[in-house]
């Protein structure tokens, strides 16, 4: 698959679909009352998602990508978080709005999430078949057999070895790459429109992340299913999605397509984070001006309770001046379809 | 820089560590009587040497027996044949007494910063410790002198040295892990994962003072890990393994440009890479690492490989020579 940019660009999401939008999220906003007070772990999060579209959210831990997942799953744990303000609108319904009994209705139905670790997220004393049967028989009002068939079905699907077997087994009886698999199968079984994701391959080697990846965009092209990807791996987003999100102490500091992003980073952070990761080949070609040295962000995320005034990066940030600190900059579209919190994105 | 010179000008100098045919078998018990029903063959006959100054990447999938190679030659976890030698030295058999000033030479740091600091101890004190035990700086305010330096060394605040490590975030919970690694002049750090429990950011800070101290202090690392990127950028010489053996074994251009195992491909084509515009030939391998207790016959890999033949499946295939420093333990190479 040699060709051009252009081509690329043009081509690059291969024979996928993008349809309407299903899922369009508004001003989400989440505080958690902890003994150091009120930390707003999302703060106004906005954000559309597309059929079929892949939409890649990433930033360093405590930057709020989970906290936005779990706050659109409505799995935030209250107390002591709760969900205070904005929209989270699935195919014309606001799932803030909704109530417990029929949030439950939707989740694992018409949005369903998987986790990282797939070992802590499966009920080890159930078998895997009776797992991916459970959502069935209670969403789409399966009998057992059936359901059990449609298990084994879905486990063909992500490619399982043996699936009539491996429905009997508990999860321990399982590796690692084979959970997440069956964890795939168990958010799909229902074919929802859209699947958050994570940190799903984090936990996995990376022969086995690159067939877990593989596997879900492959699922995603012949379901048509919306995907969040939450992930901390910029090589993850370039090799997956079509749009990216970067998040910072719970805001939202840029917004992109993959190609734009990764050839125009405006934001210093989104500068500095694809800066500092050491790639497959940079040191064959680059050692000999950089001495080898990887580029630094200097200090670390500063925590929630204890956020400066104004742009929350400012603190680690080179370019960053009096206007900075004093206040946050606005999200601005500083070209096509590319958005951007910064005072200096235009330098 | 070109390495090759740094290798020549060192080629003279006994290594800080030569492993030979290193082999680490943890029995599985059952039953009343705890009898031994089976063998985890974690480390499986492994050799390979570090010079002074020099960093080993030792890369592999998880359970294929990285880390107890890190732990047997700084002999935490006794090895179950072979041989560990420290500058010339084999130290495999001695006493714990004895080995006390190989011990001084050979430290470790671990992945995870959050358990491999002790709690209730100051981070000054935790610094000094290995001081205290090998009784370095007794007088007067001397180990307190030591460790501020050690603690500016690694880029963190004297007046730190008080507070306890739930007062730090992980990157700098590492450096500490680093300046209690350095507080004994050692010749050898083993360094078992020692960013992938950091946020990238944070990571790359700790690469680069790792360098730095090399740099500066000629130290030898034998650095484990699971990100070829990582290993690629901070290694001279890289030693891939699966299944408790070395597979392939070479200089970082040579494994990184003209890899000759399949394993090797596969890794290397597994990991992604960070451009979007790049749009590469995956060549994918199917199914998992299989159990390190019954490894497969012949060559290990030959359950995953794609070009695999039928004397792959009997025949194990030794570690030869492909070329100069690049050692393959293939049959079709």
């Amino acid at each position: 698959m040699t060709s051009t940019t252009a081509e690329i660009a043009a081509t690059a999401p291969g024979e996928r679909v993008i349809g309407d939008t299903v899922l369009a999220v508004e001003g989400l906003e989440t505080v958690f009352y902890t003994r150091a007070g009120m930390v707003r772990a999302v703060d106004r999060v906005s954000f559309s998602l597309r059929a079929g579209e892949t939409l890649a959210v990433v930033g360093e831990s405590g930057c709020g990508k989970s906290m936005t997942a779990l706050s659109i799953m409505r799995l935030i744990p209250d107390p002591p978080g709760r969900i205070v303000g904005g929209k989270v609108v699935l195919d014309g319904t606001d799932l803030l709005q909704l109530s417990e009994p029929e949030m439950r209705k939707m989740r694992g139905n018409r949005v369903s999430m998987i986790f990282q670790e797939p070992m802590t997220s499966l009920n080890p004393v159930l078998t895997v078949g009776r797992q991916i049967s459970q959502a069935l028989m209670m969403h789409q009002g399966m009998s057992r057999a059936a359901a059990m068939e449609r298990a084994i079905e879905m486990l063909r699907l992500v490619k399982v070895p043996e699936p009539a077997q491996r429905v009997k087994e508990y999860p321990h009886q399982l590796s690692g790459g084979m959970r997440q698999r069956v964890m795939i199968a168990m958010a799909l079984s229902c074919n929802p429109r859209v699947l958050v994701a994570d940190e799903p391959t984090t936990a996995l080697d990376v022969t086995i992340q690159a067939q877990i990846l593989d596997l879900i965009l492959e699922l995603q092209k012949k379901l048509g299913t919306a995907v969040i990807l939450i992930t901390h791996d910029l090589a993850v987003v370039a090799e997956t999605a079509q749009r990216v999100i970067v998040m910072y102490a719970g805001r939202k500091v840029e917004e992109a397509t993959v190609e734009e992003l990764f050839t125009h980073p405006r934001h210093p952070y989104t500068r500095g984070l694809m800066a500092s990761i050491p790639r497959l080949g940079l040191m064959r070609s680059q050692a000999a001006q950089t001495g080898g040295r990887l580029q630094e962000i200097p200090g670390m995320v500063p925590p929630l309770f204890d956020l400066p005034e104004g742009c929350a990066y400012a603190p680690r940030c080179e370019r960053a001046d009096d206007h900075c600190r004093a206040e946050y900059p606005p999200y601005e579209e500083k070209r096509p379809a590319h958005w951007t919190a910064c005072w200096h994105a235009d330098d | 820089m070109p390495m090759t010179e740094i290798r020549n000008a060192q080629a003279a100098a006994a290594p800080v560590l030569q492993v030979d045919g290193l082999k680490k078998h943890f029995p599985i018990r059952k039953g009343l009587l705890r009898r031994t029903i089976g063998n985890v063959f974690a480390v499986d006959g492994v050799s390979f040497s570090i010079q002074p100054g020099e960093t080993l990447g030792l890369v592999g999938e998880s359970g294929c027996g990285k880390t107890t190679v890190g732990r047997t030659v700084l002999r935490l976890i006794e090895p179950t044949g072979g041989s560990i030698r420290v500058r010339g030295e084999d130290i495999t058999q001695l006493s714990r007494k004895a080995l006390r000033p190989y011990r001084r030479e050979m430290q470790i740091v671990f992945q995870d910063p959050f358990s491999s600091l002790n709690p209730r101890m100051r981070a000054g004190d935790i610094v000094g410790e290995p001081m205290k035990i090998h009784g370095i700086g007794a007088e007067g305010g001397e180990r307190a002198r030591l460790v501020a330096r050690l603690f500016e060394r690694v880029g963190l605040r004297p007046q730190q040295m008080r507070n306890f490590p739930h007062e730090f975030s992980g990157g700098q919970r590492q450096r500490i892990s680093i300046a209690r690694a350095l507080a004994l002049n050692p010749k050898l750090i083993v360094a078992d994962e020692p960013v992938s429990a950091l946020d990238v950011s944070i990571q790359a800070q700790v690469i680069n003072l790792m360098m730095d101290l090399q740099r500066e202090e000629g130290i030898a690392y034998l650095f484990i890990s699971h990100n070829l990127a990582v290993v690629e950028h901070i290694s001279h010489r890289i030693a891939v393994m699966y299944l408790g053996r070395i597979v392939e074994y070479a200089d970082k251009v040579t494994l990184f440009t003209r890899p000759q195992h399949p394993y090797t491909e596969a890794l290397l084509s597994a990991v992604p890479v960070p451009d979007p515009l790049l749009k590469r030939e995956k060549r994918m391998v199917e199914g998992d690492v299989p159990s390190p207790v019954r490894p497969p016959p012949g060559c290990h890999f030959h359950t995953r490989c794609p070009y695999a033949q039928d004397r792959c499946r009997i025949e194990t295939p030794a570690l030869k020579p492909v070329g100069e420093g690049h050692l393959v333990a293939c049959h079709l190479r």
